[in-house]
């Protein structure tokens, strides 16, 4: 019973005044999953205080960050959820698939919109449906096309034929594209093949002796965690040509390439902002968050893949909160004026340039119908010798046709089976 | 069917190679469990451990700089010196008989003579214990390590069988590496038990605790000595597989790939936990290959498990496992 | 002082045979149901429900099936986690296809049907001993979270493969979806928790339990003096497997309301609850319940002290708290390998005689 008055006191005494915009950050610094979640969760924090060092905060008002600790563990993510959500959390951002699924219900019938960018529910784009829910600006399904797209540019529109594999995590998340994609490849006429890697992915050998076996054009990967590295590497030991291995973004960080040195070379990844550092905003960055000393974790990270991702995610959920302020008038804004300004969030490329960061992503607006943007994304290359990865096209359009009667037929069932009337009032 | 048939004969080649890695994580087991009756499951964590040592020492880095920063408020991470590997491995091996010599004094000898599964739960808190104090030492980020082994398809195995069969076979010049490794320590182990006086007291052990310790036979030294050995076979475990994956959290969960070896082989057994390791690995890598297609692939994680379980059906004590003798 | 049976005359057989033969026991078992069921209730907020009590107290009877299976007969189970997926699909798959039956009897049949996969994966403990057929039930872990993840049919289809529980509502009350109250969650949790300690309180110390420690004791002697150890070991599985079933049809429905088999059942499940019944006690109800609070206030109670208390960076915090549970286990083990239960025995014990010393 002491145990449970201590850690009463031990809460009472961590909340404080509500006078400022309250970001949750569910993070994840350890588990399986640490080496992706520590630069998502660095970038994020970094990117907040540097508004608060440089701007004051967002319109005046001081955004504060609250770190918990999920270790991607669905059960944490939950008590992380309830132990923020009374301090006023204005959005969530789990970075976990599966974390998502559990707040999807719950934030929304406690009016706090989640923010899965590039993950969760794919179908989730249909605002109508979920309305608290945004996975702008592009989604897995968005990817899958996207990945296709690139096949077709460099095979000059005609891949019939061709033979297309899917390396996935088996699971919720690595099973999302292949409904897209087997709709594809009845468009398209490839022959796409299925690879599947169970959980957690170190051992890989028979996958890889298949792909050698059937010889693929390319090979696409959903990966996470382990499944990358050992992907990876297991491409470069067959020699599978490089360039013709395309990730989906969460297979896209220096993480999943390194360890495979020069071997990865050439390896494509999947992704919806920029990468590297030369964007002014690194410079504020450096002066008043990096050399003051307040950067988050170790402070190594700045200018990788996920930390640029996740200070990606800072910079929407700090627009989206300027454009609710414009809305409803108030600095202090609630978590459902928050919603309202995701609903109504328009990224252009002068916003992006007057943020010190020109051309860092694609320009999108959301809308009720659209909880998920333009879809765009662009194709990124490891370059080994340099060890940097480069954007090797620019933001383009996936396939709505094919994806937009996907999430229309995904949505509804969900509101079928949940008892919600589609609205967009 | 000429093609399937080669390419069932490259899984096959494949398989006993993965064997030959689970094998190795197996053998740690085997070791701890033989001499004290030990489930020690913190086998995966300690080759995380090893591995992440390894890596530390070799790049020089500062361990528990994390911790120090966090509360001094420093900013040390390197001390700007690159250890040789065989220097980092003699290294790592002092700090691996360290932590045998901790677990020893610290948990085990308050053990003695527990039920199994008590013990078998303490090795699960070491895990807990060892993965934390990992992270805090070495940090979260995946590593890469470089010890210089050859990695990638083995160009002769390819070219030669290319020429005699019209398909080349993949061979990676890692799991030939590991093999010979392994085949090393294998033969050093058996050299060591046999014939020198610290082998022969530890096998003296393993019969029968009593009675070694009244021919005067110090079972704490060779507790302590059987989980250094444990350590070492850690070690190799993970610069092998830290070699293809970078060395992260994940390494820890190798473990779960010995245990069907393990049933298979039998607890108590070194030759059984290699033929153990190389069935499961021809047999998981085999299903994956003619049965996975028709259901949905994926199925190495399971297979071994009901492939060993199918096995002790018909001999529960494992393969080359001791005659369990039922007394009342 | 307290716990002393003077004074305390049973006149009948019955009463001879209850439960709390104790008269101080049984009126502090009533204060506990009292407060359990009549104050908590009213002051629980969402916070104490999703991070404590409902947890608590679905894990408390995970622990009770697997200490009946490990604990009281001796066969040890790492497929907990798997078990539990088992509860949580059928009931998902009972919520939707009859959509008018109520959700307690869904709960119930979940728990009938884990406890038949269960006995099915219990079989090959007739041949299977200690530790080998420990490791035999992670077959079952992992082909179960295999299959629940491949065959479409468990999760009707959906696109993700992920499972999530529409509301339903008993006596008109929301107890599933996402507008439960927190009350009402923990008060269904609670009535299924008594019940299930209740059944198996009374099955343990009947002629069934009887036949299962005698098992564990020694299986070769139980055969000998007549307990049939097929019976035996089939009905230790199965009670244990309605049990399993029963926490993790209202783990998934009640307390995560959305769930992925690889996740929320995977491996981590199974040893979590076997720590949950090693800590508070092989054999005692009593440390079912005890494992479970450790092995649930724990980690709460540490991140609040480390991030809430002393404001540490949260990996670190992380990191401790690793260290300081797995810590806690090894010297739980070395003080006091029988678990919470002994200790609470001990106190007991000292509380029969206090003041006095002998």
């Amino acid at each position: 019973m002491r145990l449970l008055t201590m850690a009463t006191a031990a809460i009472m005494a961590a909340s404080p005044v509500m006078a400022d915009l309250v970001f949750p950050s569910l993070s994840y610094r350890t588990g399986p999953y640490a080496a992706n979640g520590i630069p998502f969760a660095d970038g994020y924090e970094d990117y907040f205080t540097l508004l608060n060092e440089r701007d004051g905060g967002i319109g005046g008002v001081a955004a504060r960050v609250i770190e918990c600790e999920t270790g991607y563990n669905t059960e944490k993510g939950v008590e992380c959820y309830e132990a923020t959500k009374g301090e006023g959390a204005l959005v969530y951002q789990p970075l976990s698939t599966g974390i998502t699924y559990q707040l999807i219900p719950k934030a929304t019938a406690d009016g706090i919109p989640v923010h899965s960018m590039g993950y969760g529910r794919t179908s989730a784009k249909n605002g109508a449906v979920f309305s608290n829910i945004f996975n702008y600006p592009a989604n897995y399904w968005d990817g899958a096309s996207h990945a296709v797209n690139h096949i077709l540019d460099e095979n000059g529109g005609d891949i019939s034929g061709k033979k297309i594999a899917l390396v996935y995590h088996n699971s919720a998340y690595g099973k999302e594209p292949i409904r897209t994609l087997t709709e594809l490849s009845g468009k398209h006429g490839f022959e796409l093949m299925e690879v599947a890697v169970d959980h957690p992915g170190q051992e890989q050998k028979s996958q890889w002796l298949q792909i050698r076996q059937q010889r693929p054009d390319y090979v696409l990967m959903w990966g996470w965690g382990v499944m990358n590295q050992v992907a990876i590497q297991e491409a470069a030991n067959i020699r599978f040509p490089m360039d013709k291995f395309i990730g989906i973004w969460w297979s896209g960080s220096e993480n999943d390439v390194l360890p495979a040195g020069d071997g990865a070379d050439g390896y494509k990844a999947l992704t919806f902002h920029n990468l590297g550092k030369d964007y002014p905003l690194f410079d504020d960055l450096q002066k008043y968050v990096v050399d003051a000393g307040k950067a988050a974790g170790a402070g190594d990270q700045v200018g990788t893949a996920l930390y640029n991702r996740g200070m990606y995610a800072a910079m929407l959920a700090a627009e989206a909160a300027k454009t609710a302020q414009g809305i409803h008038g108030t600095a202090e804004i609630t978590p459902a004026m928050m919603r309202d300004g995701m609903e109504a969030l328009e990224i252009t490329e002068a916003k992006m340039t007057e943020l010190g960061l020109p051309g860092f992503g694609p320009e999108f607006s959301v809308s009720c119908e659209n909880h998920g943007g333009n879809g765009l994304g662009a194709v990124a290359q490891w370059d080994a010798g340099a060890g940097e990865w480069n954007l090797i096209t620019g933001y383009e359009a996936s396939d709505q046709e094919v994806i937009g009667a996907l999430v229309e037929e995904d949505s509804g069932a969900f509101a079928a089976e949940n008892g919600i009337t589609p609205s967009c009032s | 069917m000429p093609d399937q048939f080669l390419f069932a004969m490259e899984v096959i080649l494949n398989g006993l190679m993965a064997g030959v890695l689970y094998a190795l994580v197996a053998l740690g087991f085997v070791l701890i469990y033989k001499a004290s009756g030990i489930f020690n499951y913190a086998q995966g964590v300690m080759a995380l451990f090893a591995a992440l040592t390894l890596v530390g020492i070799m790049e020089g880095q500062v361990p528990f700089s994390h911790l120090i920063n966090a509360i001094f408020g420093t900013e040390i991470h390197h001390f700007g010196w690159h250890v040789p590997a065989l220097l980092a491995i003699a290294m790592t091996m002092v700090v691996m008989v360290g932590l045998a010599w901790a677990v020893q004094k610290f948990i085990f000898r308050h053990l003695v003579n527990q039920e199994p599964i008590l013990l078998f739960m303490a090795t699960i808190g070491l895990a807990f214990v060892m993965e934390g104090i990992g992270d805090i030492m070495w940090g979260a980020e995946i590593k890469k390590l470089d010890i210089g082994l050859p990695q990638g398809i083995n160009d002769w195995i390819d070219v030669t069988t290319f020429e005699a069969f019209g398909y080349g076979f993949f061979i990676d010049n890692l799991d030939i590496s590991a093999t010979i490794v392994a085949i090393i320590l294998v033969g050093a182990l058996i050299a060591f038990s046999q014939y020198t006086k610290q082998g022969r007291a530890l096998r003296a052990v393993a019969d029968d605790h009593q009675a070694a310790l009244s021919v005067g036979i110090s079972l704490n030294f060779i507790w302590i000595l059987v989980w250094s050995i444990a350590g070492f076979v850690a070690l190799v475990a993970g610069i092998m597989w830290g070699a293809k994956s970078g060395v992260q959290f994940s390494l820890s969960l190798i473990a779960l790939k010995a245990l069907p070896v393990l049933m298979l082989g039998g607890f108590t057994s070194i030759p059984g936990a290699i033929v153990g390791g190389l069935i499961i690995g021809v047999g998981e890598k085999l299903f994956e290959f003619l049965i996975g297609p028709m259901v949905g692939g994926a199925t190495e994680n399971w297979f071994a498990y009901v492939l060993a379980l199918i096995f002790l059906v018909f001999r529960p004590q494992g393969l080359f496992g001791e005659k369990i003798i039922e007394r009342v | 002082m307290f716990y002393r049976e003077s004074g305390d005359f049973s006149t009948t057989y019955p009463e001879d045979s209850q439960t709390f033969p104790i008269r101080f026991d049984r009126y502090r078992y009533y204060v506990v149901l009292a407060v359990a069921f009549l104050v908590i209730p009213f002051i629980i907020n969402d916070y104490w429900a999703n991070a404590v009590f409902v947890p608590f107290l679905i894990y408390a009877i995970a622990a009770i099936g697997l200490n009946i299976l490990t604990g009281y007969c001796g066969q040890v189970s790492l497929g907990t986690g798997a078990f539990m997926a088992v509860g949580a699909y059928s009931c998902y798959k009972l919520m939707t296809a009859f959509p008018e039956i109520s959700i307690v009897i869904h709960v119930i049949l979940s728990g009938g049907i884990t406890a038949a996969v269960v006995t099915l994966f219990g079989l090959p403990s007739l041949r299977i001993k200690g530790f080998y057929l420990a490791v035999a039930t992670l077959a079952a872990q992992f082909f179960l979270v295999w299959l629940f993840n491949k065959v479409g049919w468990f999760y009707n289809y959906s696109a993700s493969g992920q499972i999530s529980a529409p509301e339903r509502s008993v006596f008109g009350i929301i107890v599933t979806g996402p507008n439960t109250e927190a009350w009402a969650k923990y008060l269904i949790c609670l009535v299924f928790v008594t019940l299930c300690a209740i059944i198996a309180r009374n099955l343990t110390r009947g002629s069934m339990g009887r036949r299962w420690m005698a098992i564990r004791d020694m299986d070769i002697a139980a055969e000998i003096i007549g307990v049939n150890p097929m019976g035996a070991k089939l009905t230790a599985f199965m009670v244990s497997g309605f049990f399993v079933g029963i926490a993790g049809a209202l783990f998934f429905s009640v307390y995560l309301g959305a769930a992925e088999v690889g996740e929320s059942f995977g491996i981590d499940k199974s040893f979590l609850v076997l720590f949950m019944i090693i800590i508070g006690g092989l054999g005692s109800i009593f440390g079912s319940f005890a494992g479970a609070a450790f092995m649930v206030l724990l980690p709460v109670f540490l991140k609040n002290v480390f991030v809430g208390g002393l404001g540490w960076p949260t990996d670190l915090a992380a990191h401790l708290q690793f260290i300081v549970s797995g810590g806690l286990i090894i010297m739980f083990l070395i003080m006091e390998p029988h678990g919470l239960a002994q200790l609470w025995r001990l106190a007991k014990e000292k509380l029969r005689l206090w003041p006095f010393p002998h």
